[in-house]
């Protein structure tokens, strides 16, 4: 493995330096070792991704590049000088900016003031605001960024509040930028313009460390690709000498399974109808336009958009948690919901419907309660799990035991409230709870947010498997690669409306992305009419 | 008509001097929820700042010193609730609980103890009060027609702390929107992590707005007791901190909206001192217990039908750690 070596030649900066080189970097939390002897050189001016499985101790290393953590053991050498980075500060004084995955912007805030907290230059804001706005100006016009200065970030979009970040960091005069899963959120054309932005920081000379677990992406945006896996650097590779499937392997350490075939089916009968389904727009949501759309037996059926657009609304509608305003919801011929009749999540779940919802810890799940506890929630007012108006121990037990088997998650531990388990186990959790149950109809939002690369394999199998038995599956995702892998139908959502309808075979991202982002993929120009 | 001008004069005199304290104790509640800690203590500073205030004056015979003996008295109290608040990250409702409950407790019985006036402390006067500033040329201008009587009614005649009062609002503003302080102090109030990552310290900066709501407090007291009143008396801040905290959400955590609610609640007050006694054409007399009722009255209307969607500081209430 070409990793650098002790390559102690010079310490004062030189140019021919490497921008990053960093000498066996150790970092403990407790008994976890989160980052295990990292050695690794960046070198200047270039794209350099570190990719890895959640917990794999991406965050964790940049982390104290940014100087928030400091390590147990080991040297970081920026530009050959060794740097001791012990606050943020000390990382901006080093030219190293870091565009966090979760934005650090203050909304109610102006971009200007944003870019200015921190680095006014005077007690008194007037002067700075005024030449700070003029420095930020030659700085958009040299790297192409267009954001409004005077704009309030609570009303930017996604992409735009990225933008605001990298130009937060270029005013800091950051030489090395560290994008912390900067695609996550981001809408295929956001994504684009993203990358554009990064080739052009790359032309000018500009280091950037880009962290993903997006495969594809890092191999089309990186010229060094470094793979973490359990703290360690297992790999160090050129995007030419691998492939996404080699990379995949690297990050899980082991094969991945293989995935279910789909059955060619002829799709049966309606198991769910939405008919003239509206909400109301409210502040900042778009409500739903005339939602109509039928799930049949037999198909894996996506929502596409970007979120925001309605499908929080349509979930919710779809979980028995909202009345509509008008048009009716019905499974099989019965109407479930419609303004006169309301809803209820149990009833759905007592028709076989299985439910995940988007936001599992605020509407899935009780962080306080322990996984027992959790995984009987909604079906928790019937047998085996409750008789005479007592709950069962023994049977939410024996559930609990078989879900977490089932579901490879970790650590087995029945009692441990679910706050104390990763994003990802808390997943397979509530995924695991909603399939016990054999659903015929399952409805899914971001099923695999912030799931291992493994357990999304598994996830999308489990799906298929369902739609091979005959069941009808509906996917809200953000994540478009996973709709396309796994979808026979994707219906998009701009607005609160449906705005498009594909098979999935005869579709691909790029059509997709423009119709998230409102336009007709036929005329690319042109705003699509949503007239209903 | 012209009594019916001076008798509005001389109401919107009153409103003034009732909403001293109120707009302190607002200004001083407006400064710590900008910064991220909520606080329902400003009862508590308020009445412990009027004891402190008293006592020091009536031993010292100086207004002045009653004046730094308040503020330091809050400025304590504050920095109690900042230290449970930032640092202990405890339940900051909870903890300006306890400060109004102790301090209720506290001051008549320190008072006791030490004037054996029944939980009060000695009748305030001379210098050991806040005289009212008789603005220059009252005289010469008092005489105008219509002007004068607003400049020698409403605009003169108020002691120091009213001053303070109504020049702490346009420093507030400023502060809050045009330096670097401000800038920071609502960050941290609303996204304490961009604060963190910009290299600033959250906790220096929630510690400096809790000594601005102490320096506030104090003065909002000290107004209470020697100022609008003469001597310190068993739970005179009557919830006006309480009515400061409803202003500042009324004014939406805003420095002059923020005035203009305490200014309302001040003329309601006014108000209801006038009533009391007066017959009423068609109502006849009200019992003063039902005047009395009226600033709260308003302020529960206020705030259930007026204010609609509450815009507080996003971080208000959160104690910050950077581990998240």
């Amino acid at each position: 493995m070409p990793l650098g070596g002790p390559d102690i030649t010079d310490s004062s900066a030189d140019k021919d330096a490497p921008a990053i080189e960093l000498e066996n970097i150790t970092k403990s939390f407790g008994p976890v070792r989160a980052n295990d002897g990292i050695t690794m050189r960046v070198e200047r001016g270039s794209v350099h991704a570190i990719i890895g499985e959640n917990g794999a101790g991406k965050s964790t290393l940049m982390n104290i590049l940014y100087g928030i953590y400091h390590p147990d053991s080991g040297e970081i050498r920026i530009n050959g000088t060794a740097c001791a980075l012990q606050s943020p500060a000390d990382a901006h004084h080093a030219g190293i900016g870091m565009v966090h995955q979760h934005f650090t912007l203050v909304e109610p805030f102006t971009v200007l003031d944003n870019i200015l907290l921190g680095f006014e230059n005077g007690a008194v804001l007037a002067r700075p605001r005024r030449l700070a706005a003029r420095k930020l100006e030659a700085i958009e016009r040299d790297y192409g960024l267009s954001v409004p200065l005077d704009a309030v970030v609570s009303e930017l979009p996604v992409g735009m509040r990225q933008r605001v970040e990298i130009l937060k960091a270029l005013y800091r005069n950051a030489e090395i930028l560290i994008l912390d899963e900067p695609t996550g959120v981001l809408t295929p054309l956001e994504v684009e313009q993203l990358f554009q932005i990064i080739e052009r920081l790359k032309g000018q000379g500009k280091t950037i460390l880009f962290i993903s677990h997006k495969l594809g992406e890092v191999m089309r945006i990186a010229d060094r690709i470094s793979v973490m896996r359990g703290g360690k650097l297992v790999a160090d590779r050129e995007p030419d000498a691998t492939n996404a499937s080699e990379l995949a392997e690297l990050m899980i350490g082991q094969k991945l399974a293989a995935a279910v075939d789909r059955k060619s089916l002829s799709v049966g009968q309606t198991l769910m109808a939405l008919e003239g389904i509206s909400i109301p727009p409210a502040e900042h949501r778009s409500g739903l336009h005339d939602i109509s759309l039928e799930v049949r037996s037999g198909e894996i059926i996506g929502i596409a958009g970007v979120t925001g657009n309605g499908q929080t609304e349509l979930l919710e509608i779809i979980g028995g948690l909202r009345v509509p305003a008008s048009g009716t919801l019905s499974l099989g011929a019965e109407v479930c919901a419609a303004p006169d009749i309301v809803p209820g999540a149990v009833d759905l779940r007592k028709k076989g419907v299985g439910f995940v919802a988007e936001d599992r810890l605020r509407m899935g799940a009780i962080g306080a309660m322990t996984a027992t506890e959790n995984v009987i929630l909604g079906y928790h007012g019937r047998p085996p799990f409750s008789r005479h108006g007592c709950l069962q121990p023994r049977a939410m037990r024996n559930a609990c035991a078989r879900i977490m088997a089932d579901n490879d998650v970790r650590p087995q531990a029945p009692n441990l409230p679910l706050d104390n388990f990763s994003g990802g186990n808390q997943q397979k959790l509530v995924f695991g709870r909603e399939t016990d149950h054999g659903p015929r109809l399952f409805i899914l939002g971001e099923p695999t947010r912030g799931v291992d690369i493994g357990a999304v394999q598994r996830i999308h199998n489990t799906l298929i498997s369902m739609r091979n038995a005959g069941g009808a599956v509906l996917v809200v995702s953000s994540d478009l690669d996973e709709l396309l892998a796994i979808c026979d139908r994707i219906l998009v959502m701009f607005e609160g409306r449906i705005v498009g309808e594909m098979l999935a075979g005869d579709t691909d991202i790029a059509a997709i992305g423009l119709m998230m982002a409102g336009q007709n993929p036929d005329d690319p120009g042109e705003e699509a009419r949503n007239d209903g | 008509m012209a009594d019916l001008y001076l008798d509005i004069l001389i109401l919107l005199d009153s409103a003034l001097r009732l909403a001293t304290p109120l707009v302190l104790a607002a200004l001083a509640g407006l400064y710590a929820e900008r910064s991220g800690i909520v606080d329902i203590g400003l009862e508590g500073k308020m009445l412990g700042a009027a004891f402190a205030a008293a006592a020091a004056a009536a031993v010292t015979g100086s207004a002045w010193m009653g004046l730094l003996t308040g503020v330091g008295a809050s400025i304590a109290l504050a920095l109690l609730h900042g230290w449970v608040s930032i640092h202990q990250r405890g339940n900051q409702i909870v903890s300006g609980a306890a400060i109004n409950i102790i301090v209720a407790g506290l001051a008549p019985t320190l008072a006791n103890h030490w004037f054996h006036l029944n939980g009060q402390t000695p009748l305030l006067s001379g210098d050991a009060r806040f005289q009212a500033l008789i603005w220059p040329g009252v005289d010469a201008i008092g005489n105008l027609p219509v002007i004068g009587p607003l400049y020698a009614e409403v605009i003169s005649g108020h002691n120091v702390v009213t001053y303070i009062a109504i020049l702490s609002v346009p420093i507030a503003a400023w502060v809050l929107y045009r330096t670097r302080f401000g800038l920071r102090l609502r960050a941290a109030g609303e996204n304490p992590e961009a604060v963190d990552t910009a290299g600033i310290s959250v906790y220096g900066l929630r510690y400096r707005a809790m000594i601005i709501n102490g320096v506030l407090c104090g003065l909002a007291g000290t107004a209470l007791s020697t100022g609008l009143g003469a001597a310190f008396v068993r739970d005179m801040s009557a919830g006006r901190g309480f009515l400061a905290l409803a202003a500042m959400i009324f004014g939406r955590w805003k420095p002059v909206p923020t005035l203009f609610a305490c200014l309302l609640f001040g003329f309601v007050d006014a108000l209801q001192g006038r009533l009391q006694g007066v017959e009423l054409p068609l109502i006849g007399e009200i019992p003063f217990q039902f005047t009395i009722m009226l600033p709260y009255i308003f302020t529960v209307i206020i705030l259930a039908g007026f204010v609609g969607r509450i815009a507080a500081p996003r971080a208000s209430g959160i104690p910050y750690s950077k581990e998240g």
